[in-house]
């Protein structure tokens, strides 16, 4: 079996994996990172978005051998020592999940939108959030979490200059 | 007001896990010595099995065993049931047929189950299910309840494929009011089939200990005591006291985590056949699609008998309520006793009569859905209203208002069997139409026009019976169990609070919700309390999250555990204060002898009880209450919706410009929690009315057997809302005062965005509203000749 090595969360890992192997299978049974959630077998719900390389990328889509070398980081890796992320200060403070299965990955997809877009409009959000799905919560407060969010790092970001 | 107690929007506790990747789901344990099981399912709709052949999967490396139905049978494995008997008109029971775990001789749907493979890991259980050979005689099938009547059986001993026919109301009364009416509207439509969805797989680990002889299941549930229940009782996996059965963070459910399926059962079985090591399976998403239980699915012909000045005289409904292959745990009751009986809505209707034949046919089978019967009676009424009032020409709002139950009619006893205890619905429906601005719409629809767009405003005021349930009423209606619910109040030495609950909380929020209501009635910190559930060894036997009850019944029983608490507590303060007892008084956390600045902390009265130095006579040690709760009547949630729409007649899409929401639940305990339940019910509202839709083809195939055929909501399609809770008339069902809220948004939404398509284009369509279909409608209008 081959070997792949990756850096996950600012840790370097190996481990053995079959060819076949997905990348949210090495994460999950690999490492024990069950953050990552499958919530289908289409590549359609997007609840195993982890960041490769600062790209937001479905962990089900993705071979773990295809991630040899990369940088990972999975929503066990967000919280900077200890202190949680603005996006998951939002969610919690707009009550913008419920049941959590989709949650690290609406919290990692919207990461790069707000990477890419630090303002970005309600519409703007929806439209990010396409390949992301919830059952839950009807989207109303993941899409405020999100702009609550881009707002606290635009804050944080304007006062460090 | 205690901080954070009743009516603060707290933030949730159970929040932190899951936002930083450590939630606890089933598919997140692993055991050691851990198998994997792959189910091997029947392609075909209905099919004689010929013959199975063992050999080949087993000799794949990796595979440990398989097993067939024959073989469950053999060990004495019984089948799944329907818990809840509805008998025909004529008197006969319902037509329940044998249930088996894996399928015996005959597959019946596809998807049907028909063998398990364990192995070592998931992908040679996999290729071992790849090996398994199945010799098929394949059978006609049926998959519209349309078509059951007459189509092929699906078990030999249902003649007809019809369980029940069954009716509810006074028929005679109903004839003579159609006779003498001015008016009779009349509308047929279909409820369309829908897949609940909830984004975590069901996934199960049953493990058995050879020691003990227990049996451990680990389990996607919403009511793990219901579990536990049916498959020692029914399915006989295992004694009911040797089984435990846990539902840690369960993702979400909606009705589909309720039952008791087949997986559950075997790979618990299967444990203790291959010597007790555990047995893991987690669904993939296309077998969710097949196997776990759909919702709704109706065809139905209402007739609404009105006066000529637009009063309600009667209403007929007929139905035909497709229940699938096999009746799943609670399918009797969703057509029937949570269906017909809120046929009143919230009008003043004297006479009301309900037939509802339920079919087998060769499908998935279906069963509660959120909202479960309510949507389907509230869908049937207000789009029937609105077609009434488009025929009368009169505004509907105004024939709604003419025929509201009036709120000192209260409480109303329905002619369908239910009394409503309490409600206002001219306010909300007041309260709806301001905040939408529905006077201001002809203006909008007309600005609309110019851009050559179609846009349409719609209502719907939909009623809903919650709290289920009475245990005596249901059980006289049929049901197997009784509705109560329990919980247990354990305080610790050092003052703080565990409170178990029988409920099971999968997104509703009740670490926080009851970690509210305790510290208000108790007065304790709202961080010293903790809510323990979902596990049948640590909490009392309960029956589980469904049908808007925790809060309403659970909730309930929390309350009066909490003031058992209290009453010894009383005693003990008594005792140290030396009062006498009736001269204590308990507020906010502290006794205190009446008109005197002595008082005691509810934290020193429970060190005491539990270090008892100085103690009452005739007092027990320690501080532990227990309570169970059945409540008297169902509560009656309700409210007005109000949805805007703009159509473009070029494409047939549809934009929700607007939707209002105004419900009355009540009191509400958090209303940010609240708004987030109405915010998913009217998601999952308009995604029937929009979106979704099973579609079988004539031969029994599911053709939207995933996420890239079935139409989920998205964020895209979907708007803000406006969630208003208030004006809201307190039940006094429970001593809060709360009727439930968890699937007012999806029984109220379909209907308000129906009847702002239907106005926006002159006609209705049926659901799920497809730009296609609303496109056809719109050009068959258009072009009336060429439509011919």
């Amino acid at each position: 079996m081959p070997t792949v090595t990756m850096t996950v969360n600012g840790k370097q890992v190996s481990g053995e994996v079959e060819p076949r192997t997905l990348l949210v299978e090495f994460l999950r049974e690999g490492l024990g990172l069950t953050g990552t959630h499958v919530g289908c077998d289409t590549s359609q719900c997007g609840c195993c978005v982890v960041h490769v390389d600062g790209r937001s990328v479905k962990a089900c889509t993705m071979l773990a051998v295809q991630a040899e070398g990369a940088e990972v980081t999975t929503i066990e890796g967000l919280a900077a020592d200890g202190s949680l992320h603005p996006l998951q200060q939002a969610f919690h403070e707009n009550h913008g999940l419920q049941c959590g299965f989709c949650t690290p990955g609406m919290i990692m997809s919207s990461l790069e939108l707000l990477q890419r877009n630090p303002d970005p409009s309600e519409a703007e959000v929806r439209e990010w959030l396409e390949g992301n799905l919830c059952r839950c919560t009807g989207y109303h407060n993941i899409v405020k979490s999100v702009l609550a969010a881009a707002a606290a790092m635009r804050g944080a970001a304007r006062a460090a200059e | 007001m205690v901080e954070k107690g009743i009516g603060a929007a707290v933030p949730r506790k159970e929040d932190h896990r899951f936002i930083t990747g450590r939630g606890r789901y089933t598919d997140d344990i692993n055991l050691p010595g851990q198998t994997h099981a792959v189910f091997v399912r029947s392609p075909h709709a209905h099919a004689r099995i010929r013959s199975i052949a063992k050999e080949g999967a087993l000799a794949v490396p990796g595979v440990i065993a398989v097993f067939t139905g024959a073989d469950a049978q053999a060990d004495g494995l019984g089948g799944l049931i329907c818990g809840w008997m509805v008998k025909s008109k004529d008197g006969s029971d319902m037509k329940a047929a044998p249930h088996p775990v894996l399928a015996v001789d005959r597959v019946r749907y596809v998807g049907d189950p028909v063998a398990v493979v364990i192995a070592e890991t998931l992908q040679q259980a996999r290729d071992g299910a790849e090996a398994l050979e199945i010799d098929y005689e394949e059978l006609p099938a049926v998959a519209a309840v349309d078509a059951a009547h007459d189509g092929p059986l699906v078990h030999d001993e249902v003649p007809n494929n019809l369980i029940y026919d069954w009716e509810l109301g006074d028929a005679a009364a109903v004839d003579e009011a159609f006779a003498r009416a001015a008016r009779v509207v009349t509308q047929e439509h279909i409820q369309n089939r829908l897949v609940p969805n909830a984004l975590e797989p069901r996934a199960a680990i049953g493990v058995y200990d050879t020691g003990t002889e227990e049996f451990t299941l680990y389990l996607t549930s919403q009511n793990p005591h219901v579990h536990r229940l049916v498959m020692s009782a029914f399915v006989a996996v295992a004694p009911e006291h040797k089984l435990r059965v846990v539902a840690p963070d369960v993702g979400g459910g909606f009705g589909s985590k309720i039952f008791i399926y087949n997986e559950e059962c075997v790979v618990t079985w299967a444990s203790r056949k291959i010597g007790g090591r555990p047995v893991k399976w987690r669904e993939e998403r296309s077998e969710a699609f097949l196997c776990d239980a759909h919702g709704r699915d109706h065809v139905t012909k209402a007739e609404l008998a009105l006066d000529e000045d637009g009063n309600f005289l009667a209403l007929r409904v007929t139905t035909k309520a497709n229940l699938g292959a096999y009746m799943s745990t609670f399918s009797s009751a969703v057509p029937t006793y949570l269906y017909a009986t809120l046929l009143a809505g919230q009008y003043k209707t004297p006479a009301i009569h309900a037939n509802v034949k339920a079919y087998y046919t060769n499908t998935t089978p279906v069963d509660a859905y959120r909202g479960a019967g309510r949507p389907e009676a509230s869908f049937l009424l207000e789009t029937l209203i609105d077609k009434a009032a488009r025929e009368l020409g009169m505004d509907p709002a105004e024939l709604r208002r003419k025929n509201f139950i009036p709120k000192d009619a209260f409480p109303y006893q329905t002619p369908v069997a239910l009394t409503y205890d309490t409600g206002d619905y001219e306010a909300t429906l007041d309260r709806a139409l301001e905040l939408a601005d529905y006077e201001g719409f002809p203006a909008r629809k007309a600005e609309a026009a110019k851009r050559g767009k179609l846009r349409g405003i719609g209502l719907s005021c939909y009623i809903e019976a919650c709290g289920i349930a009475p245990s005596q009423v249901a059980i006289s209606l049929g049901a197997g169990v009784g509705l109560w619910e329990s919980a247990r109040i354990r305080c610790t030495h050092t003052g703080k609070v565990q409170v178990l609950t029988g409920a099971h909380s999968h997104g509703q929020g009740h670490e926080t919700t009851f970690s509210q209501l305790v510290a208000e009635r108790l007065g304790v910190p709202y961080e010293d309390v903790e809510v323990i559930h979902g596990d049948t060894a640590s909490t009392p036997i309960g029956m589980g999250t469904y049908g808007s009850r925790s809060l309403a019944v659970g909730g309930e029983a929390i309350m009066k555990a909490c003031d058992k608490i209290i009453a010894k507590g009383a005693k003990i303060a008594a005792h140290l204060l030396e009062a006498s007892e009736a001269d204590i008084e308990f507020e906010a956390g502290v006794y205190r002898v009446k008109g005197t600045d002595k008082q005691k902390t509810i934290q020193e009265v429970i060190f005491t009880a539990y270090v008892p130095a100085s103690y009452p006579e005739g007092v027990e040690p320690g501080m532990d209450e227990s309570a169970f709760f059945d409540p008297p009547n169902f509560t009656y949630p309700a409210g007005t919706y109000v949805c805007e729409v703009e159509v473009d007649p070029d494409t047939g899409t549809v934009a929700i410009e607007k939707f209002v929401a105004v419900d009355d639940f009540g009191r509400v305990i958090n209303p940010m929690v609240v708004e987030g339940q109405v915010h998913g019910g009217l998601a999952q509202g308009i995604g029937q009315a929009l979106l979704e839709g099973a579609v079988y083809d004539e031969t029994g195939q599911l053709l939207t057997g995933s996420y890239m055929d079935y139409c989920m909501p998205r964020a895209d399609d979907l708007p803000s809302f406006e969630v208003h809770t208030s004006p809201g008339t307190p039940t006094a069902t429970n001593s809060m005062g709360v009727k439930g809220c968890g699937e007012a948004g999806a029984i109220g939404a379909p209907a308000a965005v129906i009847n702002a398509l239907t106005d926006a284009i002159g006609q209705r369509v049926e659901m799920p509203a497809t730009p296609e279909r609303i496109w056809r409608a719109v050009r068959a209008s258009a072009m009336p000749q060429a439509a011919e």
